[in-house]
Protein backbone atom coordinates (compact mmCIF):
# COMPACT_ATOMS: atom_id res chain seq x y z
CA UNK A 1 0.00 0.00 0.00
CA UNK A 2 1.25 3.38 -0.89
CA UNK A 3 1.43 5.94 1.90
CA UNK A 4 2.68 9.20 2.96
CA UNK A 5 5.36 9.21 5.59
CA UNK A 6 6.42 13.04 7.28
CA UNK A 7 9.93 12.22 8.99
CA UNK A 8 11.65 14.94 10.07
CA UNK A 9 9.98 17.75 8.05
CA UNK A 10 10.12 15.86 4.49
CA UNK A 11 7.26 14.20 3.31
CA UNK A 12 8.17 10.64 2.01
CA UNK A 13 5.78 8.85 -0.53
CA UNK A 14 6.59 5.27 -0.16
CA UNK A 15 5.51 1.56 -0.57
CA UNK A 16 4.89 -0.45 1.88
CA UNK A 17 2.98 -4.08 3.38
CA UNK A 18 0.98 -3.32 5.78
CA UNK A 19 3.17 -5.29 8.49
CA UNK A 20 6.27 -3.51 7.89
CA UNK A 21 6.62 -1.96 11.09
CA UNK A 22 7.15 2.00 11.35
CA UNK A 23 10.53 0.67 12.68
CA UNK A 24 11.83 -1.37 9.71
CA UNK A 25 10.42 1.99 7.34
CA UNK A 26 12.61 4.33 9.17
CA UNK A 27 15.62 1.74 8.67
CA UNK A 28 15.23 0.37 5.47
CA UNK A 29 13.14 2.10 2.94
CA UNK A 30 14.41 6.04 4.23
CA UNK A 31 17.40 4.57 5.25
CA UNK A 32 17.17 6.31 8.81
CA UNK A 33 19.39 4.12 10.69
CA UNK A 34 19.15 6.25 13.79
CA UNK A 35 16.00 4.25 15.29
CA UNK A 36 18.01 0.75 16.55
CA UNK A 37 16.28 -2.82 16.39
CA UNK A 38 16.66 -4.33 19.47
CA UNK A 39 13.99 -6.37 20.81
CA UNK A 40 11.23 -5.79 18.58
CA UNK A 41 8.62 -6.27 20.61
CA UNK A 42 8.54 -3.45 22.67
CA UNK A 43 11.01 -4.05 25.73
CA UNK A 44 13.97 -2.73 25.50
CA UNK A 45 13.35 1.19 24.22
CA UNK A 46 16.10 1.22 21.61
CA UNK A 47 13.43 1.73 18.59
CA UNK A 48 12.14 5.56 19.94
CA UNK A 49 10.85 7.89 18.00
CA UNK A 50 8.94 10.82 18.58
CA UNK A 51 5.61 10.70 17.10
CA UNK A 52 3.88 14.25 17.31
CA UNK A 53 6.53 14.93 19.80
CA UNK A 54 5.29 12.33 21.76
CA UNK A 55 8.07 9.46 22.10
CA UNK A 56 6.96 5.64 21.37
CA UNK A 57 8.39 2.41 20.20
CA UNK A 58 8.42 2.35 16.36
CA UNK A 59 8.52 -1.55 16.73
CA UNK A 60 4.78 -1.16 18.19
CA UNK A 61 3.03 0.61 15.39
CA UNK A 62 2.81 -0.54 11.37
CA UNK A 63 4.15 2.65 9.10
CA UNK A 64 0.21 2.41 7.63
CA UNK A 65 -1.00 3.56 10.81
CA UNK A 66 1.73 6.32 11.02
CA UNK A 67 0.74 8.18 7.72
CA UNK A 68 0.33 11.83 7.84
CA UNK A 69 1.88 12.26 11.88
CA UNK A 70 4.82 14.64 12.40
CA UNK A 71 7.49 12.28 13.05
CA UNK A 72 11.11 13.18 14.61
CA UNK A 73 14.06 10.61 14.39
CA UNK A 74 17.50 11.09 15.82
CA UNK A 75 18.42 12.00 12.77
CA UNK A 76 16.22 15.11 12.89
CA UNK A 77 17.00 16.62 16.41
CA UNK A 78 20.91 18.20 15.27
CA UNK A 79 20.55 21.95 14.37
CA UNK A 80 22.24 21.38 11.35
CA UNK A 81 24.95 19.53 9.28
CA UNK A 82 28.12 18.84 11.57
CA UNK A 83 26.41 19.68 14.36
CA UNK A 84 24.63 18.18 18.25
CA UNK A 85 21.81 19.52 19.77
CA UNK A 86 22.57 20.65 23.38
CA UNK A 87 21.52 16.82 25.08
CA UNK A 88 23.13 15.34 22.18
CA UNK A 89 26.48 17.63 23.67
CA UNK A 90 25.44 16.76 27.03
CA UNK A 91 25.35 13.19 26.47
CA UNK A 92 28.99 13.61 24.50
CA UNK A 93 30.20 15.46 27.91
CA UNK A 94 29.25 13.26 30.29
CA UNK A 95 30.19 10.06 28.77
CA UNK A 96 26.57 9.21 28.05
CA UNK A 97 27.32 6.94 25.52
CA UNK A 98 28.85 3.18 25.55
CA UNK A 99 28.03 1.13 23.21
CA UNK A 100 25.58 3.69 21.59
CA UNK A 101 23.10 0.89 20.62
CA UNK A 102 20.45 2.47 23.31
CA UNK A 103 21.73 6.18 22.62
CA UNK A 104 19.27 8.01 19.60
CA UNK A 105 16.23 6.34 22.21
CA UNK A 106 17.59 7.71 25.26
CA UNK A 107 18.40 11.30 23.63
CA UNK A 108 14.50 11.16 22.08
CA UNK A 109 13.13 10.59 25.29
CA UNK A 110 15.03 12.75 26.97
CA UNK A 111 13.79 15.68 24.28
CA UNK A 112 9.95 14.38 25.43
CA UNK A 113 10.92 14.92 28.85
CA UNK A 114 12.33 18.61 28.51
CA UNK A 115 10.09 19.56 26.30
CA UNK A 116 7.06 18.42 28.88
CA UNK A 117 8.83 19.38 31.93
CA UNK A 118 12.14 22.11 31.77
CA UNK A 119 12.97 20.93 35.29
CA UNK A 120 12.89 17.33 36.09
CA UNK A 121 13.80 15.47 39.37
CA UNK A 122 16.65 13.17 39.46
CA UNK A 123 13.54 10.53 40.35
CA UNK A 124 11.55 12.04 36.67
CA UNK A 125 14.80 11.44 34.52
CA UNK A 126 14.76 7.89 36.13
CA UNK A 127 11.05 7.33 35.52
CA UNK A 128 11.17 8.74 31.75
CA UNK A 129 14.43 6.26 30.70
CA UNK A 130 13.13 3.74 32.70
CA UNK A 131 11.58 1.90 29.17
CA UNK A 132 15.09 2.23 27.73
CA UNK A 133 17.23 -0.33 28.42
CA UNK A 134 21.11 0.39 28.34
CA UNK A 135 22.71 -3.12 28.33
CA UNK A 136 26.25 -1.67 28.88
CA UNK A 137 24.30 -0.34 32.24
CA UNK A 138 25.93 3.27 32.10
CA UNK A 139 22.33 4.72 33.44
CA UNK A 140 24.22 7.06 35.44
CA UNK A 141 25.74 8.66 33.19
CA UNK A 142 22.59 9.04 30.98
CA UNK A 143 21.15 10.69 34.19
CA UNK A 144 24.02 12.90 35.01
CA UNK A 145 23.55 13.88 30.91
CA UNK A 146 19.82 14.42 30.87
CA UNK A 147 19.78 16.78 34.14
CA UNK A 148 22.97 18.95 32.59
CA UNK A 149 21.09 19.16 29.20
CA UNK A 150 17.75 20.64 31.34
CA UNK A 151 20.18 22.90 33.49
CA UNK A 152 21.93 23.95 30.00
CA UNK A 153 18.65 24.76 28.43
CA UNK A 154 16.77 26.58 31.33
CA UNK A 155 20.02 28.96 31.12
CA UNK A 156 19.41 28.95 27.05
CA UNK A 157 17.39 32.13 26.00
CA UNK A 158 17.65 33.82 29.20
CA UNK A 159 19.40 37.28 30.24
CA UNK A 160 22.83 36.41 31.66
CA UNK A 161 21.73 37.69 35.35
CA UNK A 162 19.08 35.20 35.41
CA UNK A 163 21.88 32.60 35.13
CA UNK A 164 23.67 32.03 38.39
CA UNK B 1 10.45 -10.63 14.54
CA UNK B 2 7.92 -9.37 11.67
CA UNK B 3 4.37 -10.36 11.72
CA UNK B 4 2.64 -12.93 9.65
CA UNK B 5 1.32 -10.86 6.49
CA UNK B 6 -2.74 -9.72 7.08
CA UNK B 7 -4.63 -6.91 5.63
CA UNK B 8 -5.00 -3.35 6.82
CA UNK B 9 -8.30 -1.66 7.05
CA UNK B 10 -8.63 2.07 8.63
CA UNK B 11 -12.22 2.36 10.15
CA UNK B 12 -14.07 5.62 9.59
CA UNK B 13 -16.65 5.27 11.90
CA UNK B 14 -17.22 2.22 14.97
CA UNK B 15 -20.19 0.78 12.99
CA UNK B 16 -18.10 0.26 9.40
CA UNK B 17 -15.11 -1.17 12.13
CA UNK B 18 -18.05 -3.56 13.72
CA UNK B 19 -19.12 -4.72 10.02
CA UNK B 20 -15.47 -5.33 8.93
CA UNK B 21 -15.02 -7.51 11.76
CA UNK B 22 -18.22 -9.41 11.32
CA UNK B 23 -17.56 -10.26 7.99
CA UNK B 24 -14.13 -11.70 8.58
CA UNK B 25 -13.58 -14.10 11.81
CA UNK B 26 -9.86 -13.86 10.97
CA UNK B 27 -9.85 -10.14 11.42
CA UNK B 28 -8.63 -7.95 14.68
CA UNK B 29 -9.21 -4.37 16.06
CA UNK B 30 -6.00 -2.61 16.92
CA UNK B 31 -5.96 0.55 18.93
CA UNK B 32 -2.76 1.14 20.70
CA UNK B 33 -1.15 -2.04 20.35
CA UNK B 34 0.90 -2.02 22.79
CA UNK B 35 0.10 -6.14 23.30
CA UNK B 36 -1.56 -7.03 19.98
CA UNK B 37 1.82 -6.04 17.65
CA UNK B 38 4.09 -7.93 20.26
CA UNK B 39 1.43 -10.73 19.66
CA UNK B 40 1.68 -10.31 16.10
CA UNK B 41 5.35 -10.39 15.94
CA UNK B 42 6.00 -13.46 18.18
CA UNK B 43 3.52 -14.90 15.73
CA UNK B 44 1.47 -16.19 18.54
CA UNK B 45 -1.14 -14.17 16.74
CA UNK B 46 -2.38 -13.85 13.48
CA UNK B 47 -5.23 -12.09 12.35
CA UNK B 48 -6.01 -11.97 8.59
CA UNK B 49 -7.12 -8.22 8.79
CA UNK B 50 -5.77 -5.29 11.21
CA UNK B 51 -9.37 -2.72 11.57
CA UNK B 52 -7.62 0.57 12.64
CA UNK B 53 -10.04 2.54 15.08
CA UNK B 54 -7.34 4.80 16.37
CA UNK B 55 -8.51 7.85 13.62
CA UNK B 56 -11.86 7.53 15.01
CA UNK B 57 -12.35 10.74 16.68
CA UNK B 58 -15.84 9.88 18.69
CA UNK B 59 -13.88 7.40 20.01
CA UNK B 60 -11.63 9.68 22.44
CA UNK B 61 -13.14 11.49 24.71
CA UNK B 62 -13.52 11.96 28.72
CA UNK B 63 -16.54 13.57 29.76
CA UNK B 64 -18.79 13.98 32.81
CA UNK B 65 -21.62 11.55 31.94
CA UNK B 66 -24.55 11.42 35.16
CA UNK B 67 -23.06 10.27 38.33
CA UNK B 68 -20.11 9.12 36.24
CA UNK B 69 -17.05 9.89 34.48
CA UNK B 70 -17.03 8.44 30.71
CA UNK B 71 -13.76 7.65 28.95
CA UNK B 72 -13.67 6.70 25.15
CA UNK B 73 -12.17 3.40 23.77
CA UNK B 74 -9.54 5.31 21.92
CA UNK B 75 -8.70 7.54 24.80
CA UNK B 76 -4.65 7.06 25.24
CA UNK B 77 -3.83 5.96 28.97
CA UNK B 78 -1.23 9.35 28.94
CA UNK B 79 -4.00 11.32 28.46
CA UNK B 80 -6.21 9.68 30.99
CA UNK B 81 -3.17 9.59 33.96
CA UNK B 82 -3.34 13.39 33.35
CA UNK B 83 -6.36 14.45 33.03
CA UNK B 84 -8.06 16.74 36.04
CA UNK B 85 -11.35 15.64 35.76
CA UNK B 86 -9.93 12.04 36.41
CA UNK B 87 -7.42 13.29 39.06
CA UNK B 88 -10.30 14.75 41.01
CA UNK B 89 -13.53 12.58 40.03
CA UNK B 90 -12.13 8.76 39.55
CA UNK B 91 -8.30 9.08 41.52
CA UNK B 92 -8.13 5.10 41.89
CA UNK B 93 -7.97 5.37 37.90
CA UNK B 94 -5.38 8.07 38.07
CA UNK B 95 -3.43 6.28 40.92
CA UNK B 96 -2.96 2.99 38.49
CA UNK B 97 -2.20 4.11 35.46
CA UNK B 98 1.81 5.59 35.98
CA UNK B 99 2.00 1.51 36.99
CA UNK B 100 0.83 0.54 33.05
CA UNK B 101 4.06 0.00 31.07
CA UNK B 102 6.18 2.78 30.63
CA UNK B 103 5.39 6.41 29.15
CA UNK B 104 6.41 5.60 25.44
CA UNK B 105 3.54 2.53 25.60
CA UNK B 106 1.02 4.67 27.87
CA UNK B 107 1.57 7.12 25.08
CA UNK B 108 -0.30 4.74 22.74
CA UNK B 109 -1.98 1.95 24.84
CA UNK B 110 -5.85 2.67 25.00
CA UNK B 111 -8.43 2.29 28.05
CA UNK B 112 -10.60 0.35 25.79
CA UNK B 113 -7.62 -1.93 24.43
CA UNK B 114 -6.73 -3.11 27.71
CA UNK B 115 -9.91 -3.63 29.09
CA UNK B 116 -10.52 -5.70 25.78
CA UNK B 117 -7.69 -8.00 25.94
CA UNK B 118 -8.23 -8.60 29.64
CA UNK B 119 -4.66 -9.41 30.75
CA UNK B 120 -5.68 -11.17 34.69
CA UNK B 121 -2.88 -8.85 35.72
CA UNK B 122 -3.39 -5.50 33.92
CA UNK B 123 -4.34 -2.73 35.72
CA UNK B 124 -7.18 -1.15 33.81
CA UNK B 125 -9.68 -4.35 34.46
CA UNK B 126 -8.96 -4.34 37.98
CA UNK B 127 -9.45 -0.59 38.67
CA UNK B 128 -12.71 -1.28 36.62
CA UNK B 129 -13.86 -4.38 38.53
CA UNK B 130 -12.99 -2.46 41.53
CA UNK B 131 -15.37 0.65 40.93
CA UNK B 132 -18.09 -0.94 39.12
CA UNK B 133 -17.64 0.46 36.00
CA UNK B 134 -20.47 -0.20 33.42
CA UNK B 135 -18.16 -1.10 29.59
CA UNK B 136 -20.39 0.09 26.16
CA UNK B 137 -19.73 -1.93 23.30
CA UNK B 138 -21.38 -1.89 19.89
CA UNK B 139 -22.28 -4.72 18.01
CA UNK B 140 -24.87 -4.95 14.70
CA UNK B 141 -25.52 -1.52 14.78
CA UNK B 142 -26.47 -1.28 18.25
CA UNK B 143 -24.99 -0.40 21.27
CA UNK B 144 -24.92 -2.46 24.80
CA UNK B 145 -23.66 -2.27 28.22
CA UNK B 146 -21.66 -4.77 30.18
CA UNK B 147 -21.09 -4.60 33.93
CA UNK B 148 -17.17 -4.95 34.03
CA UNK B 149 -17.88 -7.73 37.06
CA UNK B 150 -19.70 -9.55 33.97
CA UNK B 151 -17.08 -8.64 31.03
CA UNK B 152 -14.19 -10.18 32.36
CA UNK B 153 -14.71 -14.04 32.22
CA UNK B 154 -11.36 -15.82 32.12
CA UNK B 155 -8.15 -14.90 31.37
CA UNK B 156 -7.46 -12.85 28.14
CA UNK B 157 -11.27 -13.61 27.85
CA UNK B 158 -14.46 -11.26 27.70
CA UNK B 159 -17.98 -11.25 27.03
CA UNK B 160 -18.14 -9.28 24.59
CA UNK B 161 -19.81 -11.12 21.73
CA UNK B 162 -18.11 -11.50 18.32
CA UNK B 163 -18.62 -8.85 16.09
CA UNK B 164 -18.69 -5.99 19.19
CA UNK B 165 -16.08 -3.45 19.52
CA UNK B 166 -15.57 -1.23 22.52
CA UNK B 167 -16.86 1.96 22.63
CA UNK B 168 -16.11 3.38 25.83
CA UNK B 169 -16.15 2.66 29.48
CA UNK B 170 -18.29 4.36 32.62
CA UNK B 171 -17.01 4.75 35.80
CA UNK B 172 -19.30 5.39 38.62
CA UNK B 173 -18.02 8.78 41.36
CA UNK B 174 -18.62 7.97 44.03
CA UNK B 175 -20.52 10.80 46.03
CA UNK B 176 -19.28 12.34 48.91
CA UNK B 177 -15.90 14.16 49.97
CA UNK B 178 -13.92 12.05 52.29
CA UNK B 179 -12.79 9.31 49.60
CA UNK B 180 -9.54 7.73 49.46
CA UNK B 181 -7.79 5.55 47.32
CA UNK B 182 -4.99 2.77 47.74
CA UNK B 183 -3.08 0.78 44.85
CA UNK B 184 0.00 -1.46 45.03
CA UNK B 185 1.34 -4.35 43.05
CA UNK B 186 4.28 -6.48 42.87
CA UNK B 187 6.76 -6.93 39.90
CA UNK B 188 9.98 -8.41 38.88
CA UNK B 189 10.60 -4.89 37.30
CA UNK B 190 9.13 -1.73 37.35
CA UNK B 191 6.26 -2.00 34.90
CA UNK B 192 6.71 -5.58 34.46
CA UNK B 193 3.27 -7.15 34.61
CA UNK B 194 1.98 -7.41 38.34
CA UNK B 195 2.37 -10.63 39.91
CA UNK B 196 -0.37 -9.76 42.11
CA UNK B 197 -2.27 -5.85 42.68
CA UNK B 198 -4.85 -4.66 44.61
CA UNK B 199 -7.04 -1.09 44.50
CA UNK B 200 -9.49 -0.20 47.36
CA UNK B 201 -11.31 2.50 47.54
CA UNK B 202 -12.68 3.65 50.68
CA UNK B 203 -15.67 6.67 51.92
CA UNK B 204 -15.61 7.97 55.35
CA UNK B 205 -18.55 8.75 57.50
CA UNK B 206 -18.59 12.21 59.30
CA UNK B 207 -17.76 9.80 62.08
CA UNK B 208 -14.77 9.20 60.76
CA UNK B 209 -15.86 5.12 59.98
CA UNK B 210 -15.79 3.19 56.81
CA UNK B 211 -19.09 4.12 55.36
CA UNK B 212 -18.00 2.25 51.91
CA UNK B 213 -15.09 0.03 50.64
CA UNK B 214 -14.11 -1.54 47.47
CA UNK B 215 -11.72 -4.02 47.47
CA UNK B 216 -10.12 -5.13 44.01
CA UNK B 217 -7.45 -7.79 44.04
CA UNK B 218 -5.72 -8.47 40.45
CA UNK B 219 -3.35 -11.02 38.69
CA UNK B 220 -3.91 -13.61 41.79
CA UNK B 221 -6.66 -15.32 39.92
CA UNK B 222 -8.30 -15.24 36.33
CA UNK B 223 -9.43 -12.61 36.18
CA UNK B 224 -9.57 -9.36 38.60
CA UNK B 225 -11.79 -10.08 41.68
CA UNK B 226 -13.48 -8.31 44.29
CA UNK B 227 -12.89 -9.00 47.91
CA UNK B 228 -16.91 -8.95 49.00
CA UNK B 229 -16.99 -10.57 52.25
CA UNK B 230 -14.40 -8.26 53.54
CA UNK B 231 -15.86 -5.35 52.08
CA UNK B 232 -19.21 -6.32 54.29
CA UNK B 233 -17.33 -7.00 57.03
CA UNK B 234 -15.20 -3.65 57.27
CA UNK B 235 -18.25 -1.47 56.41
CA UNK B 236 -19.22 0.37 59.37
CA UNK B 237 -15.52 -0.44 60.97
CA UNK B 238 -12.79 1.86 61.80
CA UNK B 239 -10.72 0.20 59.41
CA UNK B 240 -8.15 -0.65 62.13
CA UNK B 241 -5.15 -2.58 60.84
CA UNK B 242 -5.78 -5.84 62.87
CA UNK B 243 -9.58 -5.92 61.93
CA UNK B 244 -8.74 -5.55 57.80
CA UNK B 245 -6.22 -8.13 58.33
CA UNK B 246 -8.33 -10.86 59.59
CA UNK B 247 -10.93 -10.01 56.74
CA UNK B 248 -8.35 -10.28 54.08
CA UNK B 249 -7.09 -13.32 55.18
CA UNK B 250 -10.97 -14.97 55.85
CA UNK B 251 -11.76 -13.51 52.43
CA UNK B 252 -8.52 -14.98 50.51
CA UNK B 253 -8.91 -18.31 51.91
CA UNK B 254 -10.99 -20.29 49.84
CA UNK B 255 -9.36 -18.46 46.79
CA UNK B 256 -7.97 -20.41 44.06
CA UNK B 257 -4.74 -18.42 43.32
CA UNK B 258 -2.60 -19.01 40.07
CA UNK B 259 0.29 -20.33 40.09
CA UNK B 260 3.46 -20.15 37.49
CA UNK B 261 7.47 -19.73 37.19
CA UNK B 262 7.29 -16.84 38.88
CA UNK B 263 5.20 -17.27 41.94
CA UNK B 264 3.32 -19.90 43.88
CA UNK B 265 -0.10 -20.07 44.58
CA UNK B 266 0.47 -19.20 48.37
CA UNK B 267 2.96 -16.22 47.91
CA UNK B 268 0.17 -14.82 45.56
CA UNK B 269 -2.41 -15.56 48.48
CA UNK B 270 0.06 -13.96 51.09
CA UNK B 271 1.11 -10.78 48.74
CA UNK B 272 -3.05 -10.28 47.61
CA UNK B 273 -3.74 -9.91 51.13
CA UNK B 274 -0.60 -7.77 51.99
CA UNK B 275 -0.97 -5.65 49.53
CA UNK B 276 -4.94 -5.26 49.83
CA UNK B 277 -4.03 -4.05 53.41
CA UNK B 278 -1.73 -1.93 52.35
CA UNK B 279 -3.76 -0.08 49.73
CA UNK B 280 -6.68 0.03 52.49
CA UNK B 281 -4.21 1.72 54.89
CA UNK B 282 -3.63 4.40 52.06
CA UNK B 283 -6.68 5.09 51.24
CA UNK B 284 -7.90 5.68 54.85
CA UNK B 285 -4.81 7.67 55.43
CA UNK B 286 -6.09 10.01 52.45
CA UNK B 287 -9.71 9.78 53.01
CA UNK B 288 -8.58 11.07 56.83
CA UNK B 289 -6.46 13.34 55.22
CA UNK B 290 -8.86 15.39 53.30
CA UNK B 291 -11.13 15.76 56.80
CA UNK B 292 -8.22 17.23 58.49
CA UNK B 293 -7.83 19.50 55.72
CA UNK B 294 -11.29 20.91 55.23
CA UNK B 295 -10.86 22.58 59.17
Amino acid sequence: MRIELNVNGTVHEIDVEPRTTLLDCLRDLLDLKGAHAGCEHGVCGACTVLFDGVAVRSCLMFAAQAAGTPITTIEGVTPGPGELSPIQDAFCETHGTQCGYCTPAMILVAHALLADNPEPTRDQIVDAISGNICRCTGYAQIVEAIALAAERLRGANRPRSFNK
Amino acid sequence: MKAAPFDYSRAADIDEACAWLAADEGARVIAGGQTLVPMMVMRLARPTRLIDINRIVALSYIRSDGDGVAIGATTRQCVVERDPLVGSKIPLLARAIPNIGHAATRARGTIGGSLANADPAAELPLVAVTLDAVLNYRAGGETAEIPAREFFIGPMITSLPAGGCLVGARFPVWPGGRIGVGFHEVNARRSDFAFVSAAVQVELGSDGKCKRIAIGVGAATDFPMRLESAEQQLTGSALDAKAVDAALREALADVDTLEDLHASAEYRRRAAISLASRAVADALAQAHGKTAHAH
